[in-house]
């Protein structure tokens, strides 16, 4: 019965492949549509899946998204393999960027992506290794919204 | 949410299911189903996408017969300001004012000038505003249909001004009805349409109260009528002409062209509905947070782009933006009087009196445990599937139709690569039900003979 209720979907994202950037989270999108999610927490997951894809496609060489779905909530795990994350805590913080010009003229860079992930889900961890690449788990909760 | 009006309908008996259709409507709102194109109500936003494919004029927009005139007692005309872009260069937007009363209106219109009015209101709206950006225009209600329907969390962002038409045809009654002593209902007022989707205001208004048109008739059904009424012109009166133009309503025919004259400066015009979604997924991404306003039209180059227009959409949209153009050179603004307007925004005038609903499409369940369940035979079906998008099954791409199965609405024999599979099954059960037959006379002879022996012990 539990497993009944358990949606999984793999994703892959190639870094640098700018043409491709979003969408994966325009996938997810589609899928909480379907389902019939709150609206309000459609959008709150499209953003941190973009804000996270986005940051494999500027800074790392791939990754692989993995969806789980329950009717208690939403799980976005992402794994990339690439350079890591020196400092967590100053990555996190609002305005801190490591982004090249180029990618501040297309309009990225502005140092929000973590931030952004952080405040549009429930539960945000990130882990990294040097050299080998950044872990996301990302949650949200869906619990709340079982009336609707 | 599912009995909402639309403007759009398919004559089935002109329908010889040609696909056309299928494959332009930008929501996938249509169904081939036993030969003919069916309309999805949940899906359609009335863009007319379809009736501009369609080779066999099958489907049409319910706009209002010529006749429904004689229903009032006194009748006014209000054009789009994309009829004026349908004439070559030298016909400006009063000869057809005056062409449209030849053919039978009692009076016409400048919807310009209410265009003119509205775009300050939205300046002035813009100049106050302080919550999430971009704000969205609420000009084409194919865009409107398109957010409340895929994109639900947008319905805030909307300029809460209401559309210039209502307020025209609300400001001509209440005029017409002082002048003329006669009942508000008595006096007809008809917009001139370029496309069907700006019939959903008027069949079926948002808000009760708002509407206050009776009817609208198409830009293409009144085109050969009205070409054949216009007077040429002579050069005095072309320049008397030109000064009758309303700078800043004029612009409202075309992408680009409602905000050029004004100080709305941070502004993004979007065209079409495949670069409107993908700007809309932009905006949800949170990426146009610097932009003050997104200007969308479902039609490619603007309203001039509708499918009940007659003229080229290019050809259209140059002439206005010449005309544009020549206004600002020789610093024409014929235009009402600006304080005026602020003076009306302070008492709310343009505002509209109710907000916009989300209707979004419905998911696959209302439960959302079964939801996932559907979700994912959806998927299992849709890797059997080719994924080609033929549309022989009468929907759109085979994503779609794995979600029709899902619902019940088709049957996954409907696809035509699963016949082999579904005629191998046949042919199995008919020689396994041959094979019983057979068998069942085979066995008839050891039963008997069983029988016999059980009768003769």
């Amino acid at each position: 019965m539990a497993s009944r209720q358990n949606l999984s979907h793999a994703f892959e994202i190639q870094g640098g492949d700018f043409g491709k950037a979003g969408c994966v989270s325009l996938e997810i999108k589609e899928i909480l549509r379907d389902l019939g999610i709150d609206p309000a927490i459609v959008r709150r997951t499209a953003i941190a899946a973009y804000e996270a894809e986005m940051n494999v496609v500027m800074y790392a060489d791939s990754a692989t998204v993995m969806l789980r779905l329950n009717p208690q909530g939403i799980k976005i795990a992402l794994d990339d393999k690439g350079p890591g994350i020196h400092d967590i805590e100053l990555a996190m913080q609002e305005g801190y960027s490591t982004a090249t010009d180029q990618m501040r003229e297309m309009g990225f860079g502005a140092g929000m992506g973590l931030p952004n992930i952080k405040r549009n889900a429930d539960l945000f961890e990130l882990k990294s290794t040097i050299g080998k690449g950044t872990s996301y788990k990302i949650f949200i909760d869906l619990g709340s919204e079982e009336k609707t | 949410m599912n009995q909402s009006f639309h403007s759009i309908k398919v004559e089935t008996e002109k329908c010889d299911g040609r696909m056309k259709c299928l494959r332009s409507c930008p929501t996938q709102a249509i169904r081939i189903r036993k030969g003919k194109a069916v309309i999805l109500g949940e899906k359609c936003i009335d863009c007319g996408e379809c009736i501009t494919a369609c080779p066999s004029g099958a489907i049409v927009a319910l706009t209002d017969p010529f006749g429904e005139l004689s229903k009032f007692k006194h009748t006014v005309a209000i054009p789009s300001p994309t009829l004026y872009a349908q004439f070559g260069r030298s016909i400006l937007p009063n000869r057809i004012l005056a062409g449209l009363k030849k053919l039978g209106f009692d009076d016409a219109f400048d919807l310009a000038f209410t265009c003119g009015d509205t775009s300050l209101a939205i300046e002035h709206f813009l100049d106050e505003y302080q919550g999430p950006k971009p704000l969205i225009a609420n000009t084409c209600p194919s865009v409107v249909s398109l957010i409340q329907v895929m994109y639900p969390q947008l319905v805030d962002q909307f300029i809460p001004i209401q559309p210039p038409k209502r307020l025209a045809s609300k400001e001509i009654k209440e005029r017409k009805s002082e002048e003329l002593g006669l009942k508000p209902e008595e006096i007809g007022t008809f917009y001139i349409t370029p496309c069907p989707a700006k019939m959903i205001a008027i069949k079926q208004p948002l808000f009760e109260e708002e509407c206050y048109l009776d009817g609208a008739i198409s830009i293409s059904d009144i085109y050969g009528p009205l070409l054949s009424v216009l007077e040429s012109e002579d050069q005095d009166s072309y320049r008397k002409s030109l000064e009758s133009i309303c700078v800043l309503g004029i612009g409202w025919a075309v992408a680009g062209g409602m905000h050029r004259t004004q100080e709305m400066k941070n502004v993004v015009d979007v065209s079409g509905i495949a670069e409107i979604i993908k700007t809309f997924d932009d905006i949800e991404r949170g990426k146009l947070q610097d932009i003050d306003l997104v200007v969308p039209y479902s039609c490619p180059q603007g309203c001039v782009g509708g499918s009940l227009t007659v003229e080229n959409r290019y050809i259209s949209h140059n002439k206005i933006m010449r005309l544009l153009e020549t206004l600002e050179q020789e610093n024409i603004e014929a235009c009402r009087d600006r304080r005026e307007i602020r003076e009306r925004y302070g008492q709310k005038y343009f505002h509209m009196k109710q907000k916009y609903e989300p209707r979004p499409i419905q998911a696959l369940d209302e439960d959302l445990g079964r939801a996932i369940k559907k979700r994912k035979q959806k998927e299992k079906i849709y890797d059997s599937l080719p994924r080609i998008d033929c549309g022989i099954c009468g929907a759109p791409t085979c994503l779609a139709f794995a979600e029709d199965v899902v619902k019940g609405e088709a049957q996954s024999s409907d696809c035509i690569f699963n016949v082999p599979k579904k005629f191998q099954q046949l042919t199995g059960e008919l020689s396994r039900l041959l094979d019983g037959f057979g068998s069942f006379g085979k066995d008839r002879e050891p039963q008997s003979t069983h029988q016999k022996k059980g009768q003769k012990s």
